[in-house]
């Protein structure tokens, strides 16, 4: 029987991919796109699980939202990073250093 | 309105306006007004001086404001006016009117004249201030207002290095006993509770035998507070030790140095110990220092003046040789004898000042007299004016019958010293006739130097720099009208005679050196002239009995010495010329030392100055940029450098530096919030 606490420890799993996907990455300003999506699919995972668990729906509600939120994201950090290269010929992650306040 | 207010107000309000109106008034406004305001103020002295002197003046005091009310601790501004201030009074207004005037010769190309002659009057204001000085406090303001006009009008050329440096010199010296005279106020309103001078001398006789507690020893009361009081007056009156200022001061325009460092402010010191003379009367040891100091001053400065070449600076070590004398007769106990031999220095060193500032003018700036020789003729008003100071200075009479300014009144303190029968007044007695002796030779010497022989012009660089100037038709000084050969000496140059503003006061010093002895000695030193003091000093019968009853050859001796001295200067500067260089060379060691004035500049250069100046570097490298600056300033600057370092680190710009930072702040906060 597959229980809430799998649910919850792929949920983790894939959340901490996400976060090290984020952190570890020296490449690429794509990858950190795909780590957020990573992450924020972690988290609509959980509240999925949480849903059926609990039997509400609200939880299932939340994760429609936030997969339209996430395909905002995705449509805005594309367009973003496509401005961005245009502008600097690169998207390599250790190039993009001038958020300096 | 009493006079003595304008007598001592006016200069000050010429001084003002002079001063701040300076460019603004022009050069004849400026010196019009400070000029008259001094002949005003002298014209109402006299009549002050001779009141007193025909015995019909009372002292009295003319009260001007209130000044300090603190406690026990209460003294207005009040100007005193008795017989000893009269005679200041007088002594001051004529020598500064004339100098005054003397000024419009000698200084008629300086840019400046305005604010010199504001420093002038303010000068006069301030020494007036302290000779009305009735009690302490406002001798004290007088004493400090002469000293900074002194400090001025020694820079007045403050663009030549040397003049800057000797009004320092002159500035911190006078501070040395400055911090003395002030320790004497403090100590004396300690003891008396009062700095009012006549309460104090009222009280002084009865405070004598009584000791008090200073610097961890008992001391006897009136001895420390005179020996305080008098190392104010040795600061000021440039004796032994702290005298090494005076020569210096010379570097000031010439009319200052008669004004200041010859008549009036140098004198402030003999003044002092005058009018405080009962209360010296109270303490023998105090007397005997002053004598002994005064003593030792007097055989110095003649030494040293024997050997000088600079001819002010001859005349600067005979002042500060006179004004021992002052000293020893206050000492013995005499101080009418000092203050009469202060009045007639006044004049006969105002006027060899003021000659020699015409010779120097006429010689184009010349002061060295190895350069002069054969003036005679060329400037003979200022070689008569200058023959009568020096027959003045050197003591020329006869016993009973006449006698040239000096000889009345040097003689009195030698006898006063003689007649005082104490070991001091003997030590007086016998380095004062030495130094008679060379007061004689070096007076002569100056005018055998300048005024005789044949010139010996062509060597100076100043007379050099006249004549070729004039061959380019731009000469002030000389006219000389045909440039080609010179054999006599005079490379081609013609002094001439100084201006009508300069000779003028020549003459009347002249006669205040012939005649102020003859006239006025009855009043100051005869016996039973008690009534002319009226108490303003302590006046001591029995000495001046005693002064008049001293042996024939004690009488005789001040002239055998000068007619000795005026012999040996004939034979040594007219009759054999090259004697005086074989005679230094025979006595080398001890030439030196006299001319270079007992290596006193030496020595506090070595014992005050040097340690001065290593311990203000080490307070500057050391403590200023070592600590205050390493710790203080520096130190907070290194440390906010270094703190933005690290936050500079902080700041990468990098993603996912901050998503992590972010994250790890979320955690945090989450934790926190889940603790709690």
């Amino acid at each position: 029987m597959i229980g809430i606490e799998h649910y919850v420890a792929v949920s983790s799993i894939l959340f901490v991919l996400g976060v090290l996907g984020i952190f570890l990455n020296r490449k690429n300003v794509i990858v950190i796109l795909m780590a957020i999506e990573l992450i924020l699919l972690a988290v609509n995972l959980n509240l999925v699980a949480f849903s059926s668990f609990l039997h509400d729906l609200t939880g299932q509600i939340f994760a429609m939202f936030v997969l339209t939120v996430a395909a905002g994201e995705a449509a805005i950090g594309l367009a973003i990073l496509v401005i961005y290269f245009r502008d600097r010929g690169t998207i390599a992650v250790d190039d993009v250093n001038r958020m300096k306040g | 309105m009493d006079p003595i207010l304008l007598i001592v107000f006016l200069p000050l309000l010429a001084s003002v306006i002079a001063g701040l109106g300076n460019r603004a008034l022009g050069n004849t406004v400026a010196k019009s007004l400070t000029t008259g305001a001094l002949f005003i103020a002298c014209g109402l002295s006299w009549p002050i001086f001779l009141g007193f002197f025909g015995g019909h003046a009372e002292a009295h005091v003319v009260p001007v404001l209130q000044w300090v009310q603190s406690g026990s601790l209460s003294f207005d501004w009040a100007l005193r006016v008795d017989t000893l201030t009269a005679i200041m009074l007088v002594v001051i207004t004529t020598v500064s009117a004339l100098v005054h005037l003397y000024s419009w010769g000698y200084m008629s190309e300086d840019p400046d004249q305005p604010r010199f002659f504001a420093y002038l009057s303010l000068f006069t204001f301030a020494m007036l201030m302290l000779v009305t000085a009735d009690n302490l406090v406002q001798m004290f303001f007088g004493w400090e207002g002469v000293g900074l006009a002194s400090y001025l009008l020694i820079g007045f050329w403050f663009r030549k290095p040397s003049a800057s440096a000797a009004a320092i010199k002159a500035f911190v010296v006078n501070r040395v006993g400055d911090l003395g005279f002030m320790l004497g106020i403090f100590g004396t309103f300690l003891v008396f509770n009062t700095v009012s001078i006549p309460e104090i001398l009222v009280r002084a006789p009865g405070m004598a035998g009584s000791t008090i507690h200073f610097l961890g020893m008992q001391w006897d009361t009136m001895t420390i507070l005179c020996v305080l009081l008098f190392i104010g007056a040795m600061g000021k009156s440039a004796q032994l030790g702290l005298h090494t200022w005076l020569p210096d001061a010379m570097e000031g325009p010439t009319p200052v140095s008669a004004l200041i460092h010859a008549a009036t402010m140098v004198t402030a010191g003999v003044f002092m110990v005058c009018r405080l003379s009962p209360m010296f009367a109270a303490s023998e040891t105090a007397m005997n220092v002053v004598t002994y100091v005064g003593a030792a001053t007097l055989f110095f400065a003649a030494t040293v003046g024997t050997t000088q070449w600079d001819i002010k600076r001859v005349i600067a070590y005979s002042t500060c040789s006179q004004l021992g004398y002052m000293f020893v007769a206050a000492g013995v106990g005499a101080p009418g004898a000092a203050m009469f031999h202060l009045f007639t220095h006044a004049f006969f060193k105002a006027l060899l000042f003021l000659g020699a500032g015409s010779v120097i003018h006429a010689m184009h700036h010349e002061q060295d007299m190895r350069y002069y020789g054969g003036l005679r003729k060329k400037i003979p008003l200022t070689y008569w004016a200058m023959m009568m100071g020096t027959l003045a200075i050197t003591g020329v009479g006869v016993v009973g019958v006449f006698g040239f300014a000096g000889f009345y009144s040097k003689d009195s303190i030698l006898e006063a010293a003689y007649g005082s029968a104490t070991v001091s007044g003997s030590v007086g007695f016998w380095l004062g006739i030495t130094a008679a002796l060379l007061t004689s030779f070096y007076s002569w010497r100056l005018m055998f130097l300048t005024f005789f022989g044949k010139p010996r012009w062509d060597q100076s660089e100043h007379i050099q720099h006249a004549v070729h100037d004039d061959h380019h038709g731009h000469g002030d000084h000389a006219h000389g009208h045909d440039h080609a050969k010179h054999d006599d000496g005079t490379a081609g140059y013609h002094p001439h005679e100084s201006p009508l503003p300069m000779l003028v006061p020549l003459i009347v010093l002249s006669l205040g050196a012939v005649f102020a002895g003859y006239l006025f000695h009855h009043s100051f030193i005869s016996e039973g002239t008690g009534h002319f003091w009226q108490g303003s000093i302590a006046f001591s019968e029995h000495l001046i009995h005693e002064l008049h009853s001293v042996p024939t050859w004690v009488k005789w001796a001040p002239f055998a010495v000068m007619i000795t001295g005026l012999a040996v200067a004939w034979y040594a500067y007219i009759a054999n010329p090259g004697f005086p260089a074989k005679f230094a060379a025979a006595i080398r060691p001890l030439h030196l030392f006299f001319f270079n004035k007992w290596y006193f500049d030496e020595l506090y250069n070595l014992v005050f100055v040097r340690p001065s100046f290593w311990l203000g570097r080490q307070f500057w490298k050391l403590g200023d940029i070592g600590f205050i600056d390493r710790f203080g300033p520096n130190g907070s600057a290194w440390l906010v450098l270094q703190g933005t370092k690290a936050a500079q680190r902080v700041q990468s710009g990098y993603l996912y530096s901050y998503a992590l930072v972010m994250l790890l702040g979320l955690t945090a906060a989450i934790t926190w919030a889940m603790v709690n």
